[in-house]
């Protein structure tokens, strides 16, 4: 009987549990009705990390995609574009199912993501195949434009700019004798390390791999590695999370050298974990502009409605929205008028100005990238723009 | 292969490779413990690990420690470590006797089959370390330097810092404190006779829910203690920190003799060791494979591990 | 004067199911199997559809990842639930299956100048070196007792992932993209496309069924029985004249062979496969799904894989209050695993035996 009673009580709980919580969410499933005449009723949608280990990244995204649609729905004075936010995770293996959500939706004309290579390199080929344009404000794999795909638009730099920046950053700001070069083996990190080595030639000491972010937390040997190499400077290619941990424990070694890396590692979440003062003067590459340099009110803008600083690439996710904002107002309502729209625009954002080659990418005149240095703040500030011959 | 690499580093490697071994033995002798007394892999020890890294920071947090703040001085720097020890081992304790009166307790009263307990104790890791992740927003947390690594001697051209010190001595302090526990003492009688057969060790009057409890509490005791020196060790700790040390220290467990003290100590030193090692030859990407390699290579001429299974035995 | 036998004494829904004569059961299998094949349009369903239909993700993509999640309950159920083989590494056979295939039809593999295959013609070697791989993991671990072998087993599919990440010929993290998806095609429209997740479950829906009846025949056969005998007591069948040699490295290749056979399956659906996927918690996740659902029977292994697919995917773009009650999945999943393994450890459908080796043991505990 007892059995019975546990069965019982088991399945009831399950089903009760998710039938409750799907009761809760009867408000996303349903559709919106158009407001205001013209071009409304139109969806623009945000497909990225939200949750997940490297969530930070992918929501600053998202808010500045937000921000964007807000403005311009203020604008006019109605709730003419809504917003649609699809949570990939970041990972490669989800970003398919939720892709086809996406793209089932037939109001959404346009995409701005996704922010990671990985899951691009997984879901575009399903945007592609619906037809959706989609600007990604930070995926920068070079292979992604070179896939044919007539949606994809880069509103960065790729990592054939940053990592030749990066290497002349060293090489003529810094300056040292010797460096160390290391990665995370991820597509992005590899392959930036790959680039800073092959540009840096004979400062290169030793290097090292590591595993990726979250799978590996001792990295003494590579603590090690690195002092006994004499390296004053060490490129780490990865993201901030192994970043934070790899300066924390540089520190507590010993080490008075610099550490360098790319956007990856552009985030507070850096010296969170490595604490501030040890993150003080490490140097972050980035293809996008200091936020404070953004045109307009984006900053306050930002930290006004979400009480928070913009993030990395908020602004150029900002600008992505806008890009697709002013198509929909030109009239181009179906996403095959909105992706021929961006084959000739040219737009002067708060980021950047933005035009794109007929493979998707960023007009090279107006790519720049950027030194940032992390100070007592916890956070990085704008050093200069490097300028890559 | 850079063997130059490896030759240079080998004195460093090998006190740095000491430590984390140190680290993971601790680690490990929880698992040890609970799987020479109930033949059960405690999946949940990561967790009960995990608890006490954070219980530790908070409680450094209340007293304004953050990994920001300045390092203490000598006498504020002993009380904090000793505070932050209690901490751990408070809630690592806790923890452990949590999941075992959970978890284990009710599947022990129906005599559940083996795998049955594999399975609950997963369950309980996962929903232990994602609340964990839940509050934390899956970020990283930063340690405060409570202890400052300096460099104590040198032997040749290693240097040993005093943090490097302290973890491996406080390893084989309480390894050797643990084996003279549970061969000398009365209660320690009693956890071996429950190892050897539960149900005779009940029939003489051994309380067998008592000694089960006293069990995990000691693995909650050193979980604790690993704990605070992989907070110190490290510098961050992370909702899934339990985890990914945990498959090493299950590892060396296994390695050194399942349920054997003293197998777990030389397990852990042994795989600390070699990954340093691995790392500093192949690259740091490889020192996991190489101790999984290292373990079957060992099972394969062994197969009950370097000092095989003997809690149970008189001789531990 | 007959006793008036309690439903759940003569045996409950199975034992009903049993006494019924053959054209009925077949009847009820054939409606089972239809309804199965109907389930993508489950959200027509007036009621109840839409609160079975997954929300922040596509329908027949989440029924498409329960179908590989099944199968590779299904696998592991052979390897744990009949042989009692504990492999706590079971991803290491999906990803053979799914690395096996980019390196014969990818693009970016080294291999593809020699190859360049389609996707149906990658399927039997893919197969093969997931066999191989069983065998090869199987034969180290003859001699290991129970719980010894769940940590090497961790540690196969440890290296295979370290091998996949850190190698240069598998790749990594930049993975192989353009993996083509299975063939055919109607009016000049490709059957498997790439917006359409339909065709991918029936796909995997009828590889689930041939499966089944596959490894129901092997444990009907001598096959089974020897693993029956190997998992209640290996030395006795040893004595006994039971090959178990032979029979566990059988178990652990067919075991490989039906993970490898969800490598595969995923490797054409998704086209893009990188070292991210296979990871440790995954083959953990397996393995609660089969023991949750009921080890060593086929259908708690297809309810509990099922389950552990369903259950995160449901819970997706479902927002309580403030959060995302996705961001709580895995500890709602952790804590429902833990309620139903201690109120009921056999699994959720228990195997007749392990109903009965339950009820024994229960029987012949010590208080405590």
């Amino acid at each position: 009987m007892r059995q019975v009673l546990a069965r019982a009580i088991g399945g009831v709980a399950i089903i009760g549990l998710i039938a409750g919580a799907a009761a809760c969410n009867s408000g996303s499933s349903s559709d919106d009705s158009t407001a205001g005449g013209g071009n409304c009723g139109y969806k623009l949608a945000y497909f990225g990390a939200l949750t997940g280990s490297a969530a930070n990244l992918g929501v600053n995204i998202e808010q500045g995609f937000e921000l964007a649609i807000d403005q311009y729905n203020k604008a006019k004075g109605s709730e003419c574009i809504t917003v649609g936010k699809f949570d990939s995770q970041g990972e490669a293996s989800v970003a398919p199912g939720v892709a086809r959500s996406l793209v089932a939706d037939k109001k959404i004309l346009g995409v701005v993501g996704p922010p990671f290579s990985g899951e691009s390199e997984a879901a575009d080929p399903i945007f592609e195949s619906a037809g959706i344009p989609t600007i990604t404000p930070s995926a920068t794999r070079v292979s992604l434009a070179s896939k044919g795909w007539k949606v994809f638009h880069r509103a960065v730099a790729n990592d054939d700019a940053q990592g030749p920046a990066a290497a002349a950053y060293i090489k003529d700001v810094m300056k040292p004798q010797k460096v160390f070069v290391a990665d995370d083996q991820s597509a992005y990190g590899a392959g930036l390390a790959d680039v800073v080595k092959s540009k840096l030639g004979p400062l290169v000491a030793a290097t090292d791999k590591t595993e990726g972010d979250g799978k590996q937390t001792d990295f003494s040997a590579l603590v090690q590695k690195v002092q006994s190499s004499g390296s004053t400077v060490l490129f780490y290619g990865g993201y901030y999370t192994n970043a934070g941990i790899i300066r924390k424990q540089l520190t507590s070694a010993g080490w008075k050298g610099t550490l360098v890396g790319g956007d990856g590692m552009k985030d507070v979440g850096l010296s969170k974990a490595s604490g501030v003062q040890a993150a003080v003067g490490t140097i972050v590459t980035c293809p996008c502009s200091p936020a404070e340099a953004a045109g307009g009110t984006f900053v306050t803008d930002f930290k006004a409605k979400w009480n928070r600083d913009a993030g990395t690439y908020s602004d150029v996710a900002f600008d992505a929205a806008n890009i697709l904002l002013q198509g929909i107002d030109a009239g181009n309502t179906t996403p095959e008028k909105l992706n021929e729209y961006l084959k000739t625009v040219n737009y002067k954002g708060i980021a950047n100005t933005y035009k794109f080659t007929d493979t998707g990418e960023l007009d090279p005149a107006f790519i720049k990238v950027w030194a940032f240095k992390f100070d007592s703040s916890g956070d990085a500030k704008a050093d200069q723009e490097i300028k890559v011959s | 292969m850079d063997f130059s690499g490896l030759v240079n580093d080998f004195g460093p490697l090998t006190v740095t490779g000491l430590a984390q071994g140190a680290i993971i033995a601790l680690f490990a002798l929880g698992y040890t413990l609970v799987y020479g007394v109930l033949r059960l892999i405690n999946f949940a020890h990561s967790e009960v690990f995990l608890l006490g890294t954070y219980a530790c920071l908070i409680v450094w947090g209340w007293f304004g420690l953050d990994q920001d703040s300045a390092a203490p001085a000598v006498g504020p720097m002993i009380l904090y470590l000793l505070l932050g020890l209690v901490v751990a081992i408070f809630a690592s304790g806790l923890t452990a006797l949590a999941v075992e009166v959970v978890a284990y307790r009710p599947l022990r009263r129906r005599n559940a089959p083996p795998l049955a307990f594999l399975i609950t104790a997963i369950g309980a890791s996962l929903f232990i370390s994602e609340l964990v992740a839940v509050f934390t927003h899956r970020n990283q947390r930063g340690v405060p330097p409570v202890i400052q690594a300096r460099p104590l001697f040198t032997i040749g051209d290693t240097t040993v810092t005093n943090l490097q010190l302290l973890i491996i001595l406080l390893a084989l302090v309480m390894m050797f404190v643990l084996d003279r526990f549970v061969n000398g003492s009365r209660l320690g009688r009693g956890i071996r006779a429950v190892a050897q057969n539960p149900d005779s060790a009940a029939l003489m009057g051994v309380n067998k829910s008592r000694v089960i409890a006293l069990v995990f509490l000691l693995g909650g005791l050193m979980a604790g203690i690993a704990a605070v020196m992989y907070n110190l060790k490290i510098g961050v700790t992370k909702y899934d920190a339990g985890f990914l040390l945990g498959i090493d220290a299950f590892t060396a467990a296994v390695l050194g003799g399942i349920g054997n003290l003293r197998g777990a100590l030389l397990g852990g030193l042994l795989l600390g060791v070699l990954q340093a090692y691995a790392a500093g030859l192949f690259g740091s990407q490889w020192l996991h494979a190489a101790s999984f390699v290292l373990l079957v290579v060992i099972l394969l001429f062994r197969p009950t591990g370097l000092l095989g299974e003997s809690l149970g035995r008189a001789r531990a | 004067m007959s006793e008036k036998v309690s439903f759940r004494e003569n045996g409950g829904v199975r034992g009903w199911f049993g006494r019924q004569p053959l054209a009925v059961r077949w009847l009820i299998i054939l409606a089972a199997v239809v309804l199965a094949y109907l389930l993508p349009y489950a959200a027509k369903v007036p009621l109840i559809g839409p609160q079975i239909v997954t929300q922040g993700i596509d329908w027949p993509s989440a029924l498409f990842n329960i179908s590989y999640y099944v199968l590779l309950a299904l696998g592991l159920n052979v390897v744990v639930g009949y042989a009692g083989l504990l492999d706590l590494g079971y991803v290491g056979f999906f990803a053979v299956g799914a690395y096996g295939t980019a390196l014969v039809t990818s693009p970016d593999s080294i291999l593809y100048k020699d190859t360049g295959w389609k996707w149906l013609m990658a399927v039997p070697v893919a197969l093969a070196v997931s066999m191989l791989a069983g065998l090869i993991l199987g034969w180290p671990t003859l001699r290991l007792r129970g719980d010894y072998l769940a940590i090497v087993t961790l540690g196969f599919a440890e290296i295979i992932r370290i091998f996949a990440t850190s190698t240069t010929t598998l790749r990594g993290d930049r993975g192989f993209a353009s993996v083509p998806h299975p063939p055919g095609s109607i009016n000049g429209k490709p059957i498997f496309g790439v917006t359409d997740a339909i065709p991918y479950f029936w796909l995997g829906l009828s590889v689930i069924i041939v499966v089944v009846l596959g490894v129901r025949n092997l444990d009907r056969s001598r096959v089974g029985r020897s693993w029956l005998a190997i998992r209640e007591d290996e030395e006795a069948a040893e004595i006994m004249g039971v090959r178990t040699i032979k029979y566990k490295l059988w178990a652990f290749a067919i075991g490989a062979f039906i993970g490898g056979l969800g490598g595969v399956l995923f490797a054409g659906e998704q086209s893009f496969i990188n070292s991210q996927t296979f990871v440790l918690q995954f083959s953990i996740l397996v393995l609660a799904g089969v023991v949750m659902g009921g080890s060593g029977n086929m259908a708690g292994a297809i309810l509990g894989g099922a389950l552990i697919s369903y259950i995160p995917d449901r819970l997706r773009g479902i927002s309580f209050g403030d959060t995302d009650l996705y961001e709580y999945r895995f500890a709602l999943f952790g804590a429902v695993i833990l309620i139903i393994m201690v109120l009921r450890p056999q699994g959720l459908i228990p195997s007749r035996r392990r109903a009965m080796e339950l009820k024994d043991r229960e029987k012949e505990v010590a208080p405590l």
